[in-house]
């Protein structure tokens, strides 16, 4: 085997390179803790953080937001800045809601059908038609328009902020610098974390809701501004100056339209996140479908969850769909625009009289003898597998028992481990991890989260969440990476996989949660199956995927020696595969914690749950502290999966 | 028409974004309605529906009247308690049926701000305790005493409970003292939040189905107790003022008479809406009755209010003179 190495050495030498490396790092890193640990556990025995080293916020957060509450109808802070913030907000959603409103169903879905066939064909005009008449069938035209009018006032809000953000990190190097970690971070926290400070300035409402979703969904479309016009081709540029062009026109006419594909996809992105948390903010009084579903988990009535549930994710599929057509489609202008479709006059005219002659019939609301009751069914067919499938099944047992044996022989052991560890120990992980793959800048940023963790005085929960984390990351990584390995094996299971990875990855996480509480009852368990699931799709996607760009002349000639197709496997792909493999593993802690966070939800616990209670008890400084306990364990996650490379020898 | 109502739209979106950039006067923005309310421009009420059943039983027949027999729109809102009491002190919601009794918030709006005023009793008086089902209460007749619960802590012994009996509390939003009362009692218990009353019901209705031993955080009145019986578990009797310090607590829960509240300028102003909801009482048997029609019987809310309505003319009609 040792030939093997021949065609591949320049990919086998930075390994080890890497490794020893990493060797010395650790090293250095053990040279401290001996120094430093028998210190740390003499000063404060004993596994938990420290009680000295904390900091109660409890009381200042307790008396800032009462201050917020006394003074919300009389300080000119709030009159004259955040009373007009909340206005606006208010006055477009309602604005767009009249206007869908006043369209009527028909009205609504002859629009949404044209402007999909206008931007992507005729195939996707039915489908969008289709997904909006089923959201009428299900008997939820009005939640699904409440969520559309505060969707399109966030979405165009989030655009416009993420543009202007991207242009200056796109235009000046300063800014770039200034604003790339802190993007990069919000990319990786989970929603949850998002909802709190608004709800202390704005209170339960909608503008809280669309500005939680406008902070959530802004960071793409300003990364990939930023990155589009950063990569534009130089050599088109040097031919535009050379033609003499100011550095308006350069922008205008060469640096933007060259970076139309990051603009739509940085769109689609900002469209898909703000549908997902639009949904999420149900939580603080957005209304529409996600507040159905959360009204309908809250009631364990899944059929009605499900109900809500539909509509959600056909919303999500088709503006996916849609906004992606556009995206990969030519550039418009340049004449090409297929003569079949509709002119934007045309299907604007077809709208207009659809929704007249609905109003003229009177028949502007959805009809309501056309409602389909999936509730009912739905109902049925849960009772039964909770009545047969729940427990006591023969030889297998039922989901609830495997929920308890999870719970038991997983959960409970990785939690009292963790909490079994003394604290610097757990700071000393934390940084060998985040040290032996990334630059020391990343590593103290991971033990500074961790260690604020414990300043905020949440340790106990935090590891509590982070035993969820790892539970559940292992389950993915298990079934993402065979499930990726059959799917880079064999043509067939991949095109078969496809459109269910592709339809599991646009749904928004609160639609994870319905499932699995019929399956699994309440508890940790849930909470971990529903991550899982939610995380499974890019694992999977991910390892598909690296597997299949590994080098095939490498294959062919482990092939020619002879190597079996498992040690092709092993020996081969797998090694080579290992950057997506870890970029799998960082992709799957990130989206695992955000719904273990959501969890909190169906019973899971820990920092989720200390978020809804203080949401639900209005005792914002339990729900902060928490807030801000995710926000580190998110980024100390991220550090220690994420591998960094050591910027390109800029100071060396 | 279509054209119209969306120019006005246009319009008023246009107008907020001038006053928003000119920043002429102030903007009040706790006194907001939410944009999705009254949409077809009737007049309208907007109920805050809590998240249990009894609630919801309320809002259901308060709605059905108020649209039926009055010709108010009326739309519904679910919010948890305490930030319910903030949206109705900022009239994003008008009136809130059913509470349980928040000292602190009634002191803040009621008598500082008076931006919330009383709307009378509901009519229904309500108890939180401690219940095991009552097949266990028949094994061992002792378990209804605190002092008993240890020796039998073991019965109720869970995964999530770790080596402790698992006391079952629902839903954080709702007022509790377990974690302190276990605490003070020193008791060999874990308190084990389901997260939800729904997940609450089901753990119970799962536990009762195979006849298992549980402890849990229960209220009544609650339409559970016809699905599955419980007994309470006497903890040490309630006095006034056992409560004031939530710490220190040792004592068991009130009974609570339910209070109805108001929106102070909705209760001033809100016509016959107002004057009917300020009416509104009714008994723990209504209650129980329609609860009972949405949770079981799978009723939507509507209907099951409808059904009430039809068969009980007596009742309500005191209502609306």
């Amino acid at each position: 085997m040792a030939t093997l190495s021949v065609p591949t050495s320049a990919r086998t030498a930075k390994p080890r390179v890497l490794k020893s490396r990493a060797a010395g790092k650790l090293l250095l890193l053990a040279l401290v803790a001996a120094v430093l640990a028998p210190w740390a556990a003499t000063r404060w025995p004993g596994a938990a953080w420290p009680h000295e080293l904390t900091v109660s916020l409890a009381k200042p957060l307790a008396s800032a937001s009462n201050w917020i509450i006394d003074n919300r109808d009389s300080h000119p802070l709030f009159l004259y800045f955040f009373g007009y913030v909340s206005n606006a907000v208010v006055l477009c959603v309602r604005a767009v809601y009249l206007t869908l409103l006043a369209a009527g169903w028909t009205g609504v879905t002859a629009l949404g059908a044209l402007v999909a066939w206008r931007v992507a064909g005729a195939r996707l005009a039915a489908g969008t038609a289709i997904a909006l008449l089923t959201c009428g069938a299900l008997g939820m035209w009005v939640p699904t328009m409440q969520t559309l009018a505060l969707m399109v006032v966030a979405v165009l809000a989030s655009v416009a902020v993420g543009a202007l953000l991207g242009l200056a990190a796109g235009l000046s190097d300063r800014l770039d610098r200034a604003l790339r970690p802190v993007l990069d971070t919000m990319q990786v926290l989970p929603a949850f974390a998002y909802l709190l400070p608004v709800v202390l300035v704005f209170g339960i409402g909608v503008p809280a809701a669309v500005l939680a979703t406008v902070v959530y969904a802004a960071p793409p479309m300003a990364r990939l501004t930023a990155l589009g016009l950063r990569g534009a081709d130089p050599e088109v540029l040097e031919a535009v100056e050379s033609l003499g062009a100011t550095r308006r026109q350069r922008l205008l006419t060469a640096r933007i339209p060259l970076a139309r594909g990051e603009l739509l996809l940085g769109l689609n992105q900002t469209i898909m996140m703000a549908l997902s948390m639009a949904v999420i903010a149900s939580v603080i009084g957005a209304g529409g479908l996600g507040d159905r579903v959360y009204q309908a988990l809250a009631s364990v009535d899944v059929g009605q969850a499900l109900a809500a549930g539909i509509p959600i994710v056909l919303l999500a599929i088709v503006l996916d769909r849609v906004t992606g057509a556009a995206g990969s489609a030519k550039p418009a202008g340049t004449g090409q625009t297929p003569s079949r479709t509709v002119g934007w006059p045309y299907a604007l005219a077809v709208t207009v009289a659809v929704a007249l002659v609905t109003r003229l019939l009177g028949r502007l609301d959805w009809p309501s003898g056309l409602t389909l009751d999936i509730a009912e069914p739905v109902d049925h067919a849960v009772d039964w597998m909770t009545g047969h499938l729940y427990s006591g099944v023969p030889v297998v047992g039922g989901t609830a028992d495997w929920a308890g044996h999870f719970t038991t022989w997983a959960l409970d052991p990785v939690r009292s481990g963790l909490q079994w560890l003394p604290w610097w120990s757990v700071l000393l992980i934390v940084a060998a991890l985040a040290w032996s793959i990334g630059t020391w800048r990343s590593a103290s940023t991971a033990v500074l989260a961790m260690a604020a963790i414990g300043v905020l005085g949440v340790w106990g929960p935090a590891l509590d969440t982070l035993s969820q984390v790892l539970a559940a990351v292992a389950v993915t990584l298990v079934l993402g990476f065979a499930t990726g390995i059959a799917a880079a094996r064999s043509d067939r299971v991949e095109r078969a996989l496809r459109p269910v990875l592709d339809v599991f990855q646009t749904m928004p996480q609160f639609v994870y949660l319905i499932p699995v509480v019929a399956l699994f009852g309440v508890g940790r368990a849930p909470a971990v199956a529903a991550a899982v699931v939610y995380a499974l799709p890019a694992v999977v996607r991910i390892t598909t995927q690296g597997l299949r760009q590994v080098d095939p002349a490498a294959l062919e000639s482990a092939r020619s020696l002879g190597a079996t197709g498992r040690q092709q496997l092993w020996q081969v792909q797998l090694p080579l595969a290992r950057r997506s493999l870890l970029l799998a593993l960082n992709q799957g802690v990130v989206l695992v914690l955000a719904v273990v966070i959501i969890g909190g939800l169906v019973g899971g616990g820990a920092l989720g749950y200390n978020v809804a209670f203080g949401l639900a008890q209005g005792d914002l400084a339990t729900g902060l502290v928490a807030g801000a306990a995710i926000v580190c364990l998110g980024l100390m996650l991220d550090r220690v999966t994420q591998p960094t490379e050591r910027r390109a020898k800029k100071g060396a | 028409m279509t054209k119209l109502k969306r120019r006005t739209a246009l319009i008023a979106a246009g107008a907020a974004t001038v006053s928003l950039l000119t920043g002429c006067g102030a903007a009040d923005m706790t006194k907001q309605a939410s944009p999705f309310a009254g949409a077809q421009g009737a007049n309208s009420v907007t109920l805050s529906v809590q998240s249990w059943v009894g609630a919801q039983a309320n809002v259901a027949v308060a709605q059905y009247l108020l649209e039926h027999k009055l010709g108010y729109r009326v739309d519904t809102v679910q919010v948890d308690e305490v930030p319910a009491w903030d949206a109705l002190s900022q009239g994003r919601v008008d009136a809130i049926l059913e509470d349980w009794g928040h000292p602190d918030q009634e002191k803040r709006y009621v008598e500082d701000k008076k931006t919330i005023a009383r709307g009378g009793d509901l009519g229904v008086t309500g108890h939180i305790g401690w219940f095991v089902p009552t097949y266990l209460v028949e094994q061992h007749p002792d378990i209804t005493d605190w002092r008993n619960l240890d020796k039998y802590a073991s019965l109720f012994r869970t995964a999530e409970s770790g080596g402790k009996g698992q006391l079952m509390d629902g839903s954080p939003s709702y007022v509790t003292n377990d974690k302190a009362l276990v605490n003070n009692l020193k008791l060999n218990y874990q308190v084990v939040f389901a997260g939800s009353e729904a997940a609450q019901i089901t753990q119970m209705k799962q536990f009762a189905k195979e006849k298992k031993p549980f402890l849990t955080y229960w209220y009544s009145p609650q339409w559970l107790f016809q699905k599955v019986p419980m007994t309470e578990v006497k903890l040490p009797p309630y006095k006034d003022g056992c409560d004031a310090d939530a710490a220190k607590i040792t004592c068991a829960y009130p009974h609570t008479p339910l209070q109805k509240y108001l929106n102070a300028d909705f209760a001033k102003s809100g016509g016959k809406a107002a004057a009917f909801l300020k009416k509104f009482r009714w008994t723990t048997e209504d209650q129980n009755e329609v609860s009972l029609m949405i949770a079981d019987q799978k009723l939507s809310p509507q209907d099951a209010a409808k059904k009430w309505v039809d068969s009980h003319p007596d009742v309500w009609k005191r209502w609306l003179s």
